[in-house]
């Protein structure tokens, strides 16, 4: 019985291990290279934070949408806007409870006046807020979207 | 007649409301907002300041706790200067339970807020003067008795960490009014969180 309960212990240990998602950190020209990405590829940026309770109530939206598009060229980009002292203690732990595989930043260049109007010079630097674009159409939303919304507006922007 | 005109007089309105953000160089929009201690706080309160530091601000939200130290920093510095801060809490308290009256009270108590902390009740204020997040700063300037905004935006340029500031936004634009010149840059953004509102 013990034997069996630390079997099931340590493969459950193994698990958390490797879902370890890793998250790269970008800066302000991290952040302009996938602005500027010129491709058929549909870019979905989304920035959001642990801490931002609209944000969370969407980012399962956009782990859907990530799988969904898995093998099409659609990429999802999450950008974290959470504090980079608080990667380790909120941002990773959250990552793997929540199972969100898709490709997380975190934003490190906290000077956010020198960078917001580079993502949308209509965005206020409220969160969340998404950017979809490829080489062809674009679209900037300040808002939480709804499964429904988010789903369209890449259907619409996809090739 | 009367209903087209009722009608074209609605759309007007409509419009006013839908483009009411303010932007440096506007007259500030007069509040009469109640305060934690349970009295009303007008602008019109301060006419005898040279300026107020208009702070859209709530309990929550992390940015806001990463500056409520500077905030109360600020209106240290600058009550005897003329410039005091005045805090206004526009959450819906039904979206974000942590923003109500009972809470900010509370919480203005725990960090002694040495100034005022007004509720958004309605909600009409920050709508007024286009807030979108938390904080989000509106500096005003006393013109002759009542008020011109000559600043919005961010406190600073670091909300992280106060240690590693660059741009002190507000306190340079105090700077250049008591220098007799133009806030610069008279307008910043940041990240922030959303103001609750159900609409």
């Amino acid at each position: 019985m013990t034997k069996a309960f630390l079997t099931i212990l340590s493969v459950l240990m193994l698990q958390v291990m490797l879902s370890g998602q890793t998250v790269a950190l970008t800066d302000k020209d991290g952040l302009v290279d996938i602005l500027l990405a010129e491709s058929d590829t549909t870019y979905v940026v989304n920035f959001w934070a642990t801490w931002c309770a609209p944000c969370i109530q969407e980012i399962g939206y956009f782990q859907e949408l990530h799988n969904h598009y898995v093998n099409q060229k659609v990429k999802v980009i999450l950008v974290s806007l959470d504090f980079p002292s608080q990667l380790k203690q909120r941002l990773t732990p959250f990552l793997d409870e929540n199972n969100i595989t898709a490709d997380v930043r975190l934003m490190t260049d906290l000077d956010y006046n020198s960078w917001i109007n580079l993502v949308d010079p209509g965005w206020s630097g409220a969160i969340p807020a998404t950017l979809v674009f490829n080489n062809r159409k674009r679209t900037f939303v300040e808002k939480a979207l709804s499964k429904n919304e988010l789903f369209d507006i890449v259907k619409q922007n996809h090739y | 007649m009367k209903t087209i005109l009722l009608t074209f007089a609605g759309f007007l309105m409509f419009t006013v409301f839908a483009d009411a953000q303010l932007k440096p160089g506007d007259r500030a929009v007069e509040f009469n907002l109640k305060n934690i201690d349970g009295k009303m706080v007008s602008l019109s309160d301060y006419s005898d300041q040279k300026g107020v530091i208009v702070v859209f601000t709530c309990n929550p939200c992390p940015f806001a706790k990463a500056y409520e130290n500077r905030i109360i920093q600020l209106h240290n510095n600058f009550l005897e200067k003329g410039y005091p801060v005045v805090a206004i809490n526009p959450n819906d308290e039904e979206i974000s339970p942590e923003d109500t009256f009972e809470k900010m009270k509370e919480r203005a108590g725990e960090k002694n807020f040495p100034f005022p902390y007004l509720k958004d009740e309605t909600q009409a204020v920050y709508k007024a003067y286009g807030a979108t997040r938390t904080p989000h700063i509106y500096l005003l300037q006393n013109d002759r008795g009542t008020f011109r905004v000559v600043y919005i935006g961010a406190i600073d340029d670091n909300a992280m960490d106060s240690a590693a500031v660059i741009q002190r936004y507000v306190e340079d634009a105090i700077a250049s009014l008591e220098a007799g010149a133009k806030p610069d840059p008279e307008f910043t953004k940041a990240i922030g969180c959303t103001i609750k509102t159900k609409d």
